[in-house]
């Protein structure tokens, strides 16, 4: 079994590989024929291979394998990147994201690849080279003095794909031009993978074969031998005196059992028994002793000497650092920062906590070392937040796929344009918003864009224009989505609103008014409800899931010209600004974003006897006496004051004793007992020690309505 | 082990190649699963290609795995030599003339 946390390791790479995979997927779909670009799809395939076979995932190793043949060969120029094969890469590398998911899970079959997987390799490999090369894997043709197999032959395995005989060719015929170049010392045909009967099929090919070959000929002559089966057949080509690592490499290339293949090189002369056994036993010691460097194990038993493994293992370590420079980033556990930030939160009440017996000790030497103190925690504040944030271009950078992928079903041309990527929020954040924004675009392209012939006939262009954007705007980060579509229709929207009795037929509305209802729960106005929208839920949950987030959206449209949806978040949801409020002998604190207004009860409510409203300038305005909703004890003031809030489209009063102002909160979460108390999001500690409750005021809004139904 | 059956024997005339292995493998299949001892006779082989010699191979473990008896006979020239070239005369195990053409060095099969 693999140790959890190395496969978790494992997961966590491939996606991140994946990503960059899918990323440069797209652009060269779009039309770019970089090389660049080309080496880093293939550097991602390689590399998952590289590690799927470190945890003998062998059906991704497999798969991967033949990712990669088609990527080397688009490399080497031998195939055209069309967008037809960038699109079957991409499916590829979804089946790819699949299998990492199911290794995730716990679900991976480790035996073999199902359909889909034989399927997409057969697709892969039906890929025919446009200007046929050898593909030949790497083997080093300069090497050392020393540690070298004493054979003066070449090695050449052999095995070739299930398709070689019906695309007309009969592997020993080539093995019959091989006699041109040189002389087969031994040969040996390995039949262990031509399945049992029923599996059989008589005209695929499971044939391998391990050459022995005497040959002046260079390695490019060899090769060259095998351009026409290049495509089908895994080639492994070792010069005489090749190094015993070499060997080794080969035999963990190959599919076979090792034991049977060092046999089989043994007795093609090309090892000897010694080198064999030798190679065997490190490879066991490997297997046993996953952590070690192969390096170790080889420089233990002497078999490779020193200088050349400190060579290769600075080659390793280059390769590491490059990798590293390339993304300069630490992977911290979610939990540590958690951590880490719940420790600065306690660290800045406890700092309110001295300031305060600094200032009522009045020593001003010691005010004035806790102030020194208290800017030092704020800026230890800061940036432990900013260790938290994350840039919102890698989940815009997401969409370019769903774009594609939403076009292609609409058989819509968008094109996505993203701007401001690199604006950085909290990534609790990032996580959920992703799920909303991709509602938002889909519907963009669905609802907004218009198809090709209607945007012509309106003097756009044909491709429709989605842009993502992102800026920070007083303490907040604004999304957009924008699409130079057809707009709104407010007239249906209207309609529709009225027949649906969200609002009443004489209602006054503003456009803006109109275009947000769109956002009410069970709207939909879409003629034709498609696979991606338009069933009629979707936006009120869009609104929803944003609110939860103690953002709001709102929406705007010039008709003919294009809509744009407005998603405005808070950057974080560790700390928030609050406002104090004194109730009885307690203090709460309201989120100062819900505050519209302090005003004075008496001043507006002519009902003394705790009415359920009040009209504040002409307008109707419920309030609820925060008192009586948490039953809070203590002597009642003369004076109370209602804090207007606003939740969603609504506003509402809280009636309070004392206003104390704004405070810089640090919210904890309550425990688990607490769960169904709706009406507190969480609490803080304050400088004084006091704990301080968390007023959400949807929740305390939605409770009240339920106890008055 | 069961009474075995009266030996039964084929034989392959022609070619034993990609075109042919199809129908052949119905063929053999049928005629292992009628006996307990059966004899492929080769000698009638023209032609015999890389799909062909995967059948045989099939077939013989095939045999193998239900405990059956299977001889190739009278193997033609060109089994002989293609047998020879794979270095799969020692797999298969039945006697056969043995001629070097395509190996300078000794062999030890």
């Amino acid at each position: 079994m693999i140790p959890d946390e190395y496969l978790q390791t494992f997961v966590i790479e491939c996606n991140e590989l994946l990503e960059e995979m899918e990323a440069a997927l797209l652009i060269v779909e779009q039309a770019a024929d970089d090389p660049e670009i080309i080496n880093a799809i293939f550097r991602a395939a390689h590399t998952i291979k590289g590690s799927a076979g470190i945890f003998g995932l062998d059906p991704i190793v497999a798969f991967t394998h033949a990712t990669e043949t088609i990527l080397d060969r688009v490399r080497s120029g031998e195939i055209l990147m069309t967008s037809a094969l960038a699109a079957l890469l991409i499916d590829a590398h979804d089946y790819l994201r699949l299998l990492i998911q199911q290794v995730a899970e716990g679900s991976f079959s480790l035996s073999e690849i199902d359909d889909q997987g034989v399927n997409l390799i057969a697709r892969l490999e039906a890929e025919k080279p446009s200007d046929p090369v050898p593909v030949v894997y790497q083997s080093k043709l300069e090497r050392e003095e020393h540690d070298v197999v004493g054979t003066d032959h070449w090695h050449i395995s052999l095995r070739f794909g299930t398709e070689v005989f019906r695309n007309g060719m009969d592997p020993f015929s080539f093995l019959h031009c091989l006699v041109t170049v040189g002389t087969i010392v031994e040969l040996v045909t390995l039949v262990e993978a031509v399945p049992v009967a029923e599996d059989m099929d008589p005209e695929s090919c499971y044939l391998g074969f391990e050459i022995s070959f005497s040959s002046n000929a260079n390695k490019l002559a060899i090769e060259s031998i095998f351009n026409f089966v290049s495509s089908d057949c895994a080639i492994h080509i070792l010069p005489p005196h090749s190094k015993t690592s070499e060997y080794q490499q080969l035999i963990l290339d190959l599919p076979e059992q090792d034991m049977r293949l060092g046999e089989i090189l043994v007795k093609c002369g090309t090892l000897t028994p010694n080198e064999l056994e030798k190679i065997l036993y490190l490879q066991a010691k490997q297997r046993d002793e996953l952590a070690q460097p192969i390096g170790v194990a080889l420089v233990e038993s002497q078999l490779v000497s020193s200088p050349v493994i400190v060579a290769a293992l600075e080659k390793q370590q280059q390769i590491k650092d490059h990798k590293k420079t390339e993304a300069s980033l630490i992977r911290v556990d979610a939990e540590k920062l958690d951590e880490l930030i719940n420790l600065v939160g306690e660290l800045i009440i406890a700092g309110a906590g001295t300031s305060l017996i600094a200032r009522r000790a009045k020593m001003a030497d010691l005010v004035e070392s806790t102030e020194t103190l208290s800017r030092l925690v704020e800026e230890v504040r800061d940036s432990a937040l900013a260790l938290r944030m994350v840039q919102i271009g890698g989940t815009f950078n997401r969409f370019q796929r769903v774009v594609r992928d939403v076009s292609k079903e609409l058989g819509k041309d968008v094109e996505l344009l993203i701007s401001g990527g690199e604006t950085e929020l909290d990534k609790t954040v990032v996580e959920k918003i992703a799920d909303p924004l991709t509602h938002l675009v889909r519907n963009s392209m669905d609802h907004g864009i218009e198809a090709a012939e209607l945007r012509l006939a309106r003097g756009k262009p044909a491709k429709g224009t989605l842009k993502l954007n992102a800026y920070h705007d007083a303490g907040s980060i604004v999304i957009e989505v924008i699409d130079d579509g057809g707009g709104l229709d407010k007239g249906k929207i209207l309609n529709k609103a009225i027949e649906r009795g969200l609002v009443s037929e004489n209602a006054n509305l503003s456009d803006k008014d109109i275009y947000n209802l769109i956002f009410e729960a069970g709207f939909s106005t879409a003629d034709n409800v498609s696979n991606l929208s338009g069933r009629g839920v979707g936006m009120d949950v869009v609104r929803r899931n944003i609110q939860d987030l103690r953002g709001t959206v709102d929406l705007d449209s010039i008709p003919g010209q294009g809509s744009i949806v407005r998603i405005r978040l808070p950057l974080t949801l560790a700390i928030i600004d609050g406002f104090m409020v004194g109730v009885g002998n307690a203090i709460y604190v309201i989120p100062l974003d819900r505050v519209v207004e302090c005003v004075e009860l008496k001043a507006w409510s002519s009902d003394q006897n705790d009415g359920h409203y009040l009209s504040l300038r002409g307008e109707v305005l419920p309030y609820r006496r925060l008192r009586d909703h948490f039953a809070t004890e203590g002597d009642r003031v003369q004076r109370e004051n209602i804090v207007v809030v606003r939740y969603g489209e609504y506003k509402a009063g809280l009636v309070v004793d004392k206003l104390m102002g704004e405070f810089q909160t640090v919210i904890k979460p309550l425990g688990q007992l607490f769960n169904g108390e709706k009406s507190i999001g969480g609490f803080t500690i304050l400088g004084s020690g006091e704990v301080a409750l968390i007023v959400d005021v949807p929740g305390l809004m939605s409770q009240v309505e339920q106890e008055r139904t | 082990m069961k009474k075995k059956q009266q030996a039964q024997r084929i034989v392959i005339t022609g070619e034993l190649t990609i075109y042919t292995v199809r129908e052949l493998k119905d063929t053999l299949l049928d005629g292992l699963l009628l006996t307990e001892d059966l004899e492929l006779d080769l000698s009638k082989v023209g032609e015999i290609d890389a799909a062909g010699l995967q059948l045989l191979v099939m077939i013989k473990q095939e045999a193998a795995v239900a405990g059956k008896v299977l001889r190739f006979t009278g193997h033609s020239p060109v089994v002989v030599e293609l047998l020879d070239f794979s270095g799969l005369a020692g797999f298969f195990g039945d006697p056969l003339l043995m001629i070097c053409p395509f190996t300078a060095e000794g062999k030890s099969s």
